[in-house]
C-alpha cells in the first residue's frame, strides 16, 4: 500500500516541479515580450504621434458606420506593454491554467503593439486586415480540423497536404468543365474521401506506419497534380478557369459593426468552415459518436471490450478527415484565386497540423490557432502597403512569428499539449 | 436446474502452446468460483474466450442451459457476462460517467446526444446499492487504483451482468483495498450474481471462493469445495508436485566480507537524500535481507550499488576493491549480479529474443564475441543450455522475451546472472508478481548461490520472504539502517514493528518473541 502511495506522490511532485519550471520559463518569456514592446516600439515613438485604424469596409455592403479608431501611439503602446507585463507577472506568480491560451494572447498583444507602432502618424484599414485574416485562416483551419478528426480517433493524418492539393486541383477542373463551383467543391470532397480511404486502409487494414503512409500520399498528391497541371492545364487554360465562389453578405449579421464585415461577408466555403467548427465541437463533446471517437483514440482495447468496433470508427473518421482537408484545398482555388498552380498549398496542410496541436486537438482551439496564423499572414500582406519608412524590416520577417510560436508550443514549453493517448498507434486485435 | 454458465470442451491453440485443452466448467447461480493456476496456465485465455475476445478452436458455451455463440464482447455483454480485466479498461481522460456509459450510451435521437445526467444518476443508484463509493463526475485519471476497480465493477453492473469475471483483481490492490473488494463481491453474490474469480494466490482463493477449479498447462487438473481444501493441497494441484511452502536451508557457512558499504549517501530524482548514511557488510555465504516498507530508500540504495545511480558520499567496495560510482559494466566484471526490481524496465530488452537477453551484459567478451564480430553459435549454444538448465518455458530461444510469462522472464534474468562467476548477488524484489512454482524456484536458486559462497543481498517488502531466506536482517527506515539482527533471534512481528519505525529495543519489548515453530508460508 505504502509502495504505491509513496511512488505516486514522488511522481506527481516531480511532475509538478517540472510544470512549475515551465510556467516560470513562460512568465519570463512574457516579460521579455513586454520589454521588447518597450525597446522596439515605445522608444521609437513620441507622445505627439497618433495611429489611425479604420474600421469600415471599403466594399459597397456598408454596415452601420463606426468612427475610425484614432489612438495616441505612445500611450497605447504603454498600455499594451503593461498588460503584457501583467500577464507575465501573473504567470510568474500564480501561473495560468492554460498557458497555451496565455501565449496566444501575448502574441496578439505583441502584434497589436507592432501594428500601432507601424501605423504611427498614418492610417491603416484594420478591418481589411481582419477580414483577410479570416480568409487566410480558412484553409489552415480545414487542415487542422481534418487533423482533429483523424487524430481524435487515433490515426495520424500527415497526408492532409496531399489531400488538399488534389482537392484544390479537382475543384478547379470540375468547376471549369461544369461551370459550377458547387460541382467543383463536391468533386473535391469525393477526392478527399478517396484519399482518406487510402490512408485508412493503409493505416488500419495493413498497419503501415502512419507517417510513412501519409508522406507517400503527399508525394503522390504533389506528383499527380504537378503532372496534370503541366501536361493538361497549362496547354488548355480553359481547364483552369473555375471561377470563385462569390461573397455572400449574410443579411442582418453582416450589418453588425466590425464583426459583420469580418466574419459575415465571406464566401460559402468560409461559412461551411464555421459550420464545421461548430458541428464538430458539438459532436465531439456531446454525442455518442464523440465519446466513442475519444475512447478509440485514447484506449482502443478498452473500447473493443465494450463491444465498440474500433476499426469502423477509425475508417469513418479518417475518411471524413480527408473530406474536410479537401474542402480546405478547394478553398485555395475556387474559394480565392480561381485557378490552380503547382504546389498551391505551400505547406498549409502542415501549418494546419500545427494549429491542431496549438489548439490542443479541439475544434474551437484549432480554429483560434488558425486565426492567429492567418492574422500574421494578413499583416504581412498589408504592411507592405505602409512602406519601408514606417516598417524598416522586410515584412516577410513577420511571417516567421507564427512558426516561432509553433516551435515554442511544439517544444513542449506549454507542457499541456497532450495528444490522444493512442494517437498514431495501430490497433491489432488479438 | 441448469447452471448459469457451462463451458464444454473449450480448446484454444496458440502458436507453440495449447492454452486450453478441452476445458469444462460449470458455474452455479450465486456462487463464487475461483480459477486457480500458475501464470500462463490458461486461465485468462479461457475467460477471454468466454468474453468473446478470443475465438476458441473448439467447444461450446451454454448460458442457463441454452447454447450461445459469443463472437465478440458485444455478444458476451448481451448474454449478461461482464469482465473486469487485469489491466483496467478505463479511459483516464474521461469521467466515470463517460467510462461507464461507453458502448452502451443512453442517448436521445436522432443524432445520439449523450444523456450524462441519466447515467450519472444510475451510477449513484448502483453505488448506493452495492456500497461502491464512486463520484460519477470525477475523471478516472484522478482516482486511485482501488476506486478504478470499483468503476470497472459499476461498468459491469450498469450493463445488468449477472455473470461477473474478475481477472487477477487483487494483483494491483493494497491489502485493505483487497478486503473491501471481497466484501463487495460477497454482497454481489448475495444478490444472485455469479462470479468467476481468477487468481494464483491461495490465501485469497480459500478466503473468498465457494469452489475452486485448478488449471495447469491448459487442463483442468482438479476441482474442490474450498471448505475441503487447504493451501498445501491446492499448491500441489496447481504446480503438479509437492511445493515447499518454506525454503529448506541449512546454517550459513559465513566467509570473508564481500560487499562493504560505508556511510553511503544517495539522492533520488528529486534530489532528496533518500539513502542517508548507510553502512553494512555482506559476507560470502550469507543472505542479508534488507527489510523495509517500500519507498524508504531501498530502490536508490540498490541502484547505487549496481552503478545505476550516482553515490553522493561514502564508499562501496567488493572484496576490498573500491567500486564507488563504478560503471555497471565494471561492476559486472567485478562479479556483481543484479536481479532488478522492475524486470521489464531494467532487466530485459523485451523485444530482443531470449537468446540475446542472455548475453546482454557479456556479449562483448569471448566466447560470445570473436574480435568485433558476434559469435552466434556460442550465443545459441548457451541459450539452449540455460533454457534447459533453468527450465524456462519458451517455444524457442528466438522468440521475443516479451512473449514469456512473468515467471519465465524472471528465470531468464536469473539464468543470465548466474551463468557467469559472481561474488555478490543483489536481488531486489525477486519474486514480485510471480506464482508459487516460480517463487519456490527463485528462492531455491538464491539459497543455492548462498551455499556456493556468494554474498547475497536480498531487498524485499515481503516480510515472509525476508524471514524465510535471510541469515541476517537489516531494517531500513527513512534512508537509514535502523537495526541489523540475526534472523533466528527475531519474530516476524518484531521486524514488522521495526519496519514501521520502532527501535530494536521497543520492537523486542512490544511484539511477541519468536516461537520455535517454523515460519509461516511465504504464500
Amino acid at each position: 500500500m505504502t509502495a504505491t502511495t509513496v511512488n505516486t506522490h514522488t511522481d506527481s511532485t516531480a511532475a509538478l516541479k517540472k510544470e512549475r519550471r515551465r510556467a516560470i520559463a513562460f512568465g519570463v518569456f512574457f516579460l521579455i515580450v513586454a520589454a521588447a514592446i518597450l525597446v522596439l516600439f515605445i522608444f521609437n515613438t513620441d507622445s505627439q504621434m497618433v495611429s489611425t485604424l479604420k474600421l469600415n469596409p471599403t466594399t459597397r455592403n456598408k454596415p452601420i458606420h463606426v468612427p475610425d479608431l484614432v489612438l495616441p501611439t505612445q500611450l497605447t503602446l504603454i498600455v499594451l506593454m503593461i498588460i503584457t507585463g501583467a500577464i507575465g507577472a501573473y504567470q510568474l506568480g500564480r501561473g495560468f491554467k492554460n498557458a497555451a491560451t496565455a501565449l496566444g494572447v501575448v502574441f496578439l498583444l505583441f502584434i497589436a503593439a507592432f501594428l500601432v507602432w507601424a501605423t504611427r502618424n498614418k492610417a491603416i484599414n484594420l478591418l481589411g486586415i481582419l477580414s483577410f485574416t479570416v480568409a487566410a485562416a480558412t484553409p489552415i483551419a480545414f487542415a487542422g480540423l481534418s487533423g482533429v478528426m483523424c487524430e481524435r480517433s487515433g490515426v495520424i493524418n500527415i497526408a492532409i497536404e496531399g489531400q488538399m492539393l488534389v482537392g484544390a486541383m479537382i475543384a478547379v477542373l470540375v468547376a471549369s468543365v461544369t461551370g459550377s463551383q458547387w460541382f467543383g467543391l463536391g468533386a473535391a470532397i469525393i477526392s478527399g474521401a478517396v484519399l482518406g480511404a487510402v490512408l485508412a486502409v493503409l493505416a488500419i487494414r495493413f498497419i503501415v506506419d502512419q507517417i510513412i503512409a501519409g508522406v507517400a500520399i503527399n508525394i503522390f498528391g504533389l506528383g499527380i497534380t504537378s503532372f496534370i497541371s503541366q501536361r493538361y492545364m497549362q496547354p488548355n487554360p480553359e481547364l483552369n478557369t473555375g471561377g470563385v465562389f462569390p461573397r455572400i453578405a449574410i443579411p442582418f449579421l453582416s450589418k453588425i459593426p466590425v464583426i459583420g464585415p469580418i466574419f459575415f461577408n465571406q464566401n460559402a466555403i468560409v461559412y461551411i468552415l464555421f459550420l464545421t467548427v461548430l458541428v464538430m465541437h458539438f459532436m465531439l463533446w456531446y454525442t455518442q459518436w464523440g465519446l466513442r471517437t475519444q475512447a478509440v483514440g485514447e484506449h482502443p482495447r478498452a473500447a473493443d471490450t465494450l463491444g465498440i468496433n474500433v476499426f469502423r470508427i477509425r475508417y469513418i473518421n479518417v475518411i471524413i478527415g480527408g473530406m474536410i482537408a479537401s474542402i480546405g484545398g478547394a478553398y485555395l482555388t475556387i474559394g480565392s484565386v480561381g485557378r490552380f498552380d503547382e504546389n498551391i498549398t505551400a505547406g498549409k496542410g502542415f501549418i494546419g497540423l500545427a494549429a491542431m496541436i496549438f489548439g490542443q486537438w479541439t475544434p474551437l482551439g484549432t480554429y483560434g490557432a488558425s486565426l492567429i496564423f492567418g492574422f500574421s499572414d494578413a499583416l504581412q500582406a498589408k504592411l507592405q502597403i505602409l512602406g519601408k519608412v514606417q516598417v524598416p524590416i522586410p515584412s516577410e520577417w513577420l511571417l516567421i512569428l507564427p512558426y516561432l510560436i509553433t516551435i515554442i508550443v511544439l517544444a513542449g514549453v506549454v507542457g499541456r499539449t497532450v495528444p490522444p493517448a493512442a494517437d498514431g498507434q495501430p490497433y491489432i486485435k488479438e | 436446474m441448469a447452471p448459469v454458465l457451462e463451458l464444454r470442451n473449450i480448446t484454444k491453440q496458440f502458436p507453440g502452446v495449447l492454452a486450453n485443452d478441452h476445458i469444462n466448467l460449470r458455474l452455479e447461480e450465486g456462487e463464487i468460483l475461483a480459477l486457480l493456476g500458475e501464470n500462463g496456465a490458461g486461465k485468462s485465455t479461457l475467460m477471454n474466450i468466454l468474453y468473446g475476445l478470443y475465438e476458441p478452436d473448439e467447444g461450446e458455451v451454454f448460458i442457463r442451459g441454452e447454447q450461445v455463440a459469443i463472437e465478440g464482447p458485444a455478444d458476451a455483454i448481451r448474454q449478461g457476462i461482464g469482465m473486469v480485466h487485469q489491466h483496467f479498461m478505463l479511459i483516464p481522460v474521461l469521467t466515470v460517467t463517460e467510462n461507464v456509459m461507453l458502448g452502451d450510451e443512453t442517448v436521445s435521437t436522432p443524432i445520439r446526444i449523450l444523456k450524462r445526467d441519466k447515467v450519472a444518476a444510475r451510477i449513484r443508484e448502483l453505488s448506493e446499492q452495492h456500497g461502491l463509493h464512486v463520484d460519477p463526475d470525477a475523471r478516472v485519471q484522478s482516482l486511485s487504483v482501488g476506486v478504478r476497480q470499483r468503476v470497472e465493477i459499476i461498468k459491469v453492473l450498469y450493463r445488468h451482468a449477472n455473470i461477473l469475471i474478475l481477472d487477477e483483481p487483487t494483483a494491483v490492490l493494497t491489502p485493505q483495498e483487497a478486503d473491501e473488494l471481497f466484501d463487495i463481491l460477497r454482497s454481489l453474490r448475495q444478490q444472485g450474481v455469479s462470479i468467476i474469480f481468477i487468481s494464483h494466490k491461495l490465501r485469497e482463493v480459500l478466503e473468498l471462493a465457494d469452489r475452486v477449479m485448478v488449471i495447469r498447462r491448459g487442463k483442468v487438473v482438479g476441482e474442490t469445495k474450498t471448505e475441503e481444501a487447504d493451501q498445501a493441497q491446492l499448491a500441489e494441484m496447481m504446480v503438479g508436485r509437492q511445493v515447499a511452502l518454506t525454503v529448506a536451508k541449512g546454517p550459513a557457512q559465513v566467509g570473508e566480507p564481500v560487499l562493504e558499504v560505508k556511510d553511503l549517501y544517495v539522492m533520488d530524482d528529486r534530489l532528496q537524500m533518500t539513502v542517508d548514511g548507510v553502512s553494512l557488510t555482506v559476507h560470502a555465504g550469507e543472505v542479508l535481507g534488507v527489510a523495509g516498507v517500500q519507498g524508504n530508500g531501498q530502490t536508490e540504495f540498490v541502484e547505487a550499488l549496481t552503478g545505476l545511480r550516482q553515490v553522493r558520499a561514502g564508499k562501496v567496495s567488493i572484496d576490498g576493491e573500491d567500486i564507488t560510482n563504478a560503471s555497471p559494466r565494471k561492476l559486472v566484471e567485478a562479479g556483481v549480479a543484479h536481479i532488478p526490481e522492475d524486470r521489464q524496465a531494467d532487466g530485459l530488452v523485451l523485444r530482443f529474443p531470449v537468446a540475446d537477453n542472455f548475453v546482454i551484459n557479456t556479449y562483448y567478451k569471448p566466447p560470445f564475441a570473436k574480435g568485433w564480430r558476434v559469435n552466434r553459435a556460442a550465443i545459441d549454444e548457451q541459450a539452449e543450455r540455460l533454457i534447459r538448465d533453468f527450465d524456462i518455458r519458451t517455444p524457442s530461444a528466438y522468440v521475443p522475451v516479451s512473449n514469456l510469462s512473468g515467471g519465465n522472464q524472471q528465470k531468464v534474468i536469473v539464468a543470465r546472472e548466474f551463468s557467469r562467476p559472481i561474488r555478490l548477488l543483489v536481488a531486489n524484489q525477486p519474486t514480485r508478481g510471480l506464482d508459487v512454482g516460480s517463487i519456490e524456484y527463485i528462492h531455491q536458486q538464491l539459497i543455492n548461490k548462498r551455499d556456493a559462497g556468494v554474498a547475497v543481498l536480498l531487498v524485499s517488502a515481503e516480510l515472509d520472504e525476508i524471514m524465510g531466506l535471510s541469515d541476517r536482517i537489516a531494517v531500513m527506515f527513512h534512508g537509514k539502517i535502523t537495526a541489523v539482527v540475526d534472523a533466528n533471534e527475531v519474530s516476524k512481528e518484531q521486524v514488522g514493528l521495526m519496519m514501521a519505525g520502532s527501535s530494536l529495543e521497543e520492537a523486542l519489548k512490544q511484539a511477541p518473541a519468536r516461537s520455535d515453530a517454523p515460519i509461516e508460508a511465504i504464500l
